[in-house]
C-alpha cells in the first residue's frame, strides 16, 4: 500500500529526532539494531546531538543516567527491541531506584507483529512496568510526538524517574507532520510543588525552639538543586547536617557543621545525633533501611520529625513522621529561610550544649585507620584522590567496599559530584557513569572509583572510552575480593568466604594498553600520591590504575543488618 | 481492616496492569477488583476491596495516586457509602431441593433467571456478608457453580468521585 504524504509530512524516525532536538538533548547513547533502523538512519542525517555508541545497552542506559546526575537534565537513552530492550533493564532499575530523570526509546516489533512472538519481540511495557516512572507504547505515527513530550515532561517533574517510550518499526517509516506540542496538560498528573505554609510555619517553629536540632537531607536535595538553600538555612541556625549516601555533596563536607555521612557506614557522630536529637529536619532524604536501621530501635527515643519530600508517599513510608511537607526542596526551604531570616536566631545554651556532646562523639575520630602494614590502605587512596584532585573531581564509584571508602573519605563540597547507585546498588555502573560525566564536563577530571570485581561487569567499555577520547582516570581498589561480601562472610558467616574470592584475574595494565589506553599498576604506599598525579597530569589520557590494597580491610563504622544506629561495630572494637 | 478504594483512570491499554502490578509488586491484598468504562468514555471506574493496618491502606492509597494513569482515588472507608455485588449460582433443582432453593432465593430476595431440568441459576445482589451468608444458608451438596463480580461501591448522599 503507497502511503499518501503531504509535502511537509516526515517520517517516525524523523519526528523522533526533532522531538529530541525540541528537547536540546546533547547526547543520545544508544547502540543499534533492526528495530531502530529507521531511526538510526535519520540519527545520520541530522547534526543537532551526538550519538554516543556503547558497547553494551546497559551502558548506554547508565551513561545516559550519570549525564543526568552531573547536569540535571534528562538523560536520553536508544536500544533496539528484544535483547536490546532487556539489556538495558538494570539500567532503568538503577535510574528509577535514584529517581533520576531518563528517556529511554527502545526499538519495537512492527505493530501488526506485537503479540505473535516475533523476532526480537519482548513486551517492553510489560518487563519495565515495576521500574519505571511511566511507560507508552506508541501505535500511530501521529502520536510520537505528544508521547515523547510527555515522556520527558513526567521524567523532570515532580519526583523524577526514567519513562520508556517503546516504538514499534513501522511506525518510524509512516508519515504524519510534525508538531511539537509547547505544553502538555495531564488531569492524571499534577505534582505539587509548593509546601504548606502553614506546615513550614509549624516547622520553623520546632527548629528554632529545638535544644538539640539535626538536619538529615538526601537524594531529593541534590535532585532539586537546592544546597545554596540548605547552607544558607543551617548556618542561620546553627545546627548540625548530615548527608546520606544519595546527598554527599548537598552541604559541603568539609564544613564545620557537616557531620558526615549517615547509616550503615556513615560516622558515629552522624549516627549519634541522628539517633539524640529531639527536632529532625529530613529533605529530600526517604528513612533508607541502610539509614536508619531498626526502626523500632529508633522510636526508642523521642524526636519529632519534619519530612519534606516531594512525594507523599516517602513521607510515613518506613518512619512515622510529625510535620509532613509535600512540595519541592528548593521552595520549601527558600520559606523556611525567610521565616528564619526574621527571627535571627542566636545560639542558645542547649543548643550549645548540645554541640558539646556532638564533638565528644566526634573525638572518637570513627573513621581513623591504620596506615603502617606496608599494604596500600584503600582508605589512603581515596584520601589522596582527594588531594590531588583537589577535591573537585567528579567522582562515580561502583558497589562495594571501595564505594563507603568513596563516600567516606573524598570530601565533596559540592552537589552532582559525586556519582554512584545507592538504590539498587548496581555493580558494574562505575565505568559508564564516568562516561556520563565526562560528556557532561569535557574538561572535568573525572575519577571512577571501582573494584576489581564490579569493574569487570561492563570492561567492555573501556573501547567506548577509546572511540571518544574520554580522560577518565580508573582508581581501582584491587583486593582480590568481592570485599563487601567477603567483610559479611568475616562478621557473621565465621570466615567462610564462599564463592567471594575473585580468581584469575586479567592483568588490567596490559588489558587497559590493549584498548589503547594507560595503565599503572600501584603496589606500594608511598607510590601512591606521586602515581595519582602522574596519571592527573595526562589530561587528554585515559588511565587505568590498579592499586593493589590491603585485602582484609573492613569499612568501618558499620550497622549490622537489623541493628538501630546508635548500635555501630566501630574498628577499634575489634 | 477491610477498606473499599475506588479510583477513576485513563481508559488506556496497560492502566489495568499498572494497578494490578503495583499491589503485587508492593505485597498488598486484593479480595477483589472491578473495572469497567464510565459515563465518560475516556474514565474508567475501578473497585478494589483490600485489607490492611492503616499506615498500609495510606501507602496504597498514595501510591495509587502515585501512578500517572489514576485520576483521582477515594478510600470509601473514609465516609459512609453502599457496597453492591452480584453473584450467579447454580444449584441443584431436583425433588425436596426444588422447593428449599425457591425459599431461600426469596429470603435473600434472590431471582431465580435460569430453569433447566434438575438446576437454577440463582442471580443475588448485596454485599459481600449478605451473598456469604447465602451460600452458607445453602446446603454445600446442592451448589453447583457460583461466579461473583467483586464489589462495586459508592459514597453516600453527597460523596462524588467524578473528575
Ligand atoms: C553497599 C551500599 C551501602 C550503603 N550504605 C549506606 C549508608 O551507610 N548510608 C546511606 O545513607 N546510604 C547507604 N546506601 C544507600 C541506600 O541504599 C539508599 O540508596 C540511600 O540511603 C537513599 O538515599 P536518600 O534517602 O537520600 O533517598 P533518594 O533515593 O535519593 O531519594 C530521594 C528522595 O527525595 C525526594 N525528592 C526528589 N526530588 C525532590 C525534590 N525536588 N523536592 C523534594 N523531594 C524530592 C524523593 O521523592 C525521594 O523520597 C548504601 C548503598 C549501598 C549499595
Ligand atoms: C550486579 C550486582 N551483583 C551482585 C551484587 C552484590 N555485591 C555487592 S558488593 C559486591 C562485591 C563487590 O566487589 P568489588 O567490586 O571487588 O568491590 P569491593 O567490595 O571489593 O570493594 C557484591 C558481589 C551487586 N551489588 N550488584
Ligand atoms: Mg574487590
Amino acid at each position: 500500500m503507497a502511503e499518501t504524504t503531504h509535502p511537509q509530512q516526515i517520517t517516525g524516525a524523523e519526528i523522533v529526532i526533532r522531538c529530541l532536538e525540541q528537547e536540546n538533548v546533547k547526547f543520545l547513547f544508544g547502540y543499534p539494531g533492526g528495530a531502530v533502523l529507521h531511526i538510526y538512519d535519520a540519527i545520520y542525517k541530522q547534526g543537532h546531538f551526538k550519538h554516543i555508541l556503547v558497547r553494551h545497552e546497559q551502558a548506554a542506559v547508565h551513561a545516559a543516567d550519570a549525564f543526568s546526575r552531573a547536569t540535571g537534565e534528562v538523560g536520553v537513552a536508544l536500544v533496539t527491541s528484544g535483547p536490546g530492550a532487556t539489556n538495558a533493564i538494570t539500567g532503568i532499575a538503577t535510574a528509577y531506584m535514584d529517581s533520576i530523570p531518563l528517556v529511554v526509546i527502545s526499538g519495537q516489533v512492527p505493530v501488526p507483529a506485537i503479540g505473535l512472538d516475533a523476532f526480537q519481540e519482548v513486551d517492553m511495557v510489560g518487563v519495565t512496568r515495576p521500574c519505571v516512572k511511566h511507560n507508552f507504547l506508541v501505535k500511530d505515527v501521529k502520536d510520537i510526538a505528544t508521547t515523547l513530550k510527555k515522556a520527558f515532561h513526567i521524567a523532570r517533574t515532580g519526583r523524577p524517574g526514567p519513562v520508556v517510550v517503546d516504538i514499534p518499526k513501522d511506525i518510524t517509516a509512516h508519515f504524519a507532520d510534525f508538531v511539537y506540542p509547547e505544553s502538555v496538560e495531564m488531569r492524571s498528573y499534577n505534582p505539587v510543588t509548593k509546601g504548606h505554609s502553614g506546615q513550614i510555619k509549624k516547622a520553623v517553629k520546632l527548629l528554632l525552639e529545638a535544644e538539640r536540632p539535626m538536619v538529615y537531607t538526601g537524594g531529593g536535595l541534590v535532585l532539586g538543586d537546592a544546597s545554596e538553600s540548605l547552607v544558607k538555612l543551617v548556618r542561620a541556625l546553627g545546627v548540625p547536617v548530615t548527608n546520606t549516601l544519595m546527598g554527599l555533596g548537598g552541604y559541603p563536607s568539609t564544613d564545620e557543621q557537616f557531620l558526615g555521612m549517615l547509616g550503615m557506614h556513615g560516622t558515629y557522630e552522624a549516627n549519634m545525633a541522628m539517633q539524640n536529637c529531639d527536632v529532625l529536619l529530613a529533605v529530600g532524604a526517604r528513612f533508607d533501611d541502610r539509614v536508619i536501621g531498626n526502626t523500632d530501635h529508633f522510636y526508642s527515643k523521642d524526636r519529632t520529625i519534619i519530612h519534606v519530600d516531594i512525594d507523599p508517599s516517602s513521607i510515613s513510608k518506613r518512619v512515622k513522621v510529625h510535620v509532613p511537607i509535600v512540595g519541592d526542596v528548593k521552595s520549601v526551604l527558600a520559606e523556611m529561610n525567610e521565616l528564619v531570616a526574621l527571627e535571627k536566631p542566636k545560639p542558645s545554651p542547649a543548643l550549645k550544649a548540645w554541640w558539646e556532646q556532638i564533638e565528644s562523639w566526634r573525638s572518637k575520630l570513627c573513621l581513623d585507620y591504620s596506615n603502617n602494614n606496608g599494604l596500600i590502605k584503600p582508605q589512603y587512596v581515596i584520601e589522596k584522590l582527594w588531594e590531588v584532585t583537589k577535591g573537585d573531581a567528579y567522582v562515580t564509584s561502583d558497589v562495594g567496599q571501595h564505594q563507603m571508602w568513596a563516600a567516606q573519605y573524598y570530601k565533596f563540597d559540592k552537589p552532582r559530584r559525586w556519582i554512584n547507585s545507592g538504590g539498587l546498588g548496581t555493580m558494574g555502573v562505575g565505568l559508564p557513569y564516568a562516561m556520563g560525566c565526562q560528556f557532561a564536563d569535557p574538561t572535568a577530571q573525572v575519577a571512577c572509583v571501582t573494584g576489581e570485581g564490579s569493574i569487570q561487569m561492563n570492561i567492555q567499555e573501556l573501547s567506548t572510552c577509546k572511540q571518544y577520547s574520554l580522560p577518565i582516570k580508573v582508581i581501582l581498589l584491587n583486593n582480590r575480593y568481592l570485599g563487601m561480601v567477603r567483610q559479611w562472610q568475616e562478621f557473621f558467616y565465621e570466615n567462610r568466604y564462599s564463592e567471594s574470592y575473585m580468581d584469575s584475574l586479567p592483568d588490567f595494565v596490559k588489558l587497559a594498553e590493549s584498548y589503547g589506553h594507560v595503565g599503572m599498576q600501584i603496589t606500594k604506599p608511598e607510590d601512591v600520591e606521586g602515581a595519582l598525579k602522574e596519571a592527573f597530569d595526562m589530561k587528554s589520557r585515559f588511565v587505568f590504575m590498579d592499586f593493589i590494597t590491603d585485602q582484609k580491610e573492613n569499612v568501618f563504622p558499620m550497622i549490622p543488618n537489623g541493628k538501630g544506629l546508635s548500635e555501630m561495630i566501630l574498628a577499634e572494637d575489634l | 481492616m477491610r477498606h473499599i478504594v475506588s479510583l477513576l483512570m485513563e481508559n488506556e491499554a496497560g492502566a489495568l496492569s499498572r494497578v494490578a502490578g503495583l499491589f503485587s509488586a508492593r505485597g498488598y491484598n486484593i479480595e477483589s477488583l472491578t473495572v469497567a468504562p464510565t459515563e465518560d468514555p475516556t474514565l474508567s471506574r475501578m473497585t478494589i476491596v483490600t485489607s490492611g493496618s492503616d499506615d498500609v491502606i495510606e501507602q496504597i492509597i498514595k501510591q495509587l495516586n502515585k501512578l500517572v494513569d489514576v485520576v483521582k482515588v477515594l478510600d470509601l472507608n473514609d465516609g459512609k457509602f453502599i457496597e453492591r455485588e452480584l453473584m450467579l449460582v447454580k444449584v441443584k433443582a431436583t425433588g425436596t431441593f426444588r422447593e428449599e432453593m425457591k425459599r431461600m432465593c426469596d429470603i435473600f430476595r434472590g431471582r431465580i433467571i435460569d430453569v433447566a431440568d434438575g438446576t437454577f441459576t440463582i442471580e443475588l445482589t448485596g454485599s459481600g456478608h449478605k451473598l456469604d451468608a447465602f451460600i452458607e444458608g445453602l446446603d454445600g451438596a446442592a451448589i453447583l457453580e457460583t461466579v461473583r463480580t467483586g464489589a462495586s461501591g459508592i459514597g453516600r448522599g453527597d460523596r462524588i468521585l467524578k473528575v
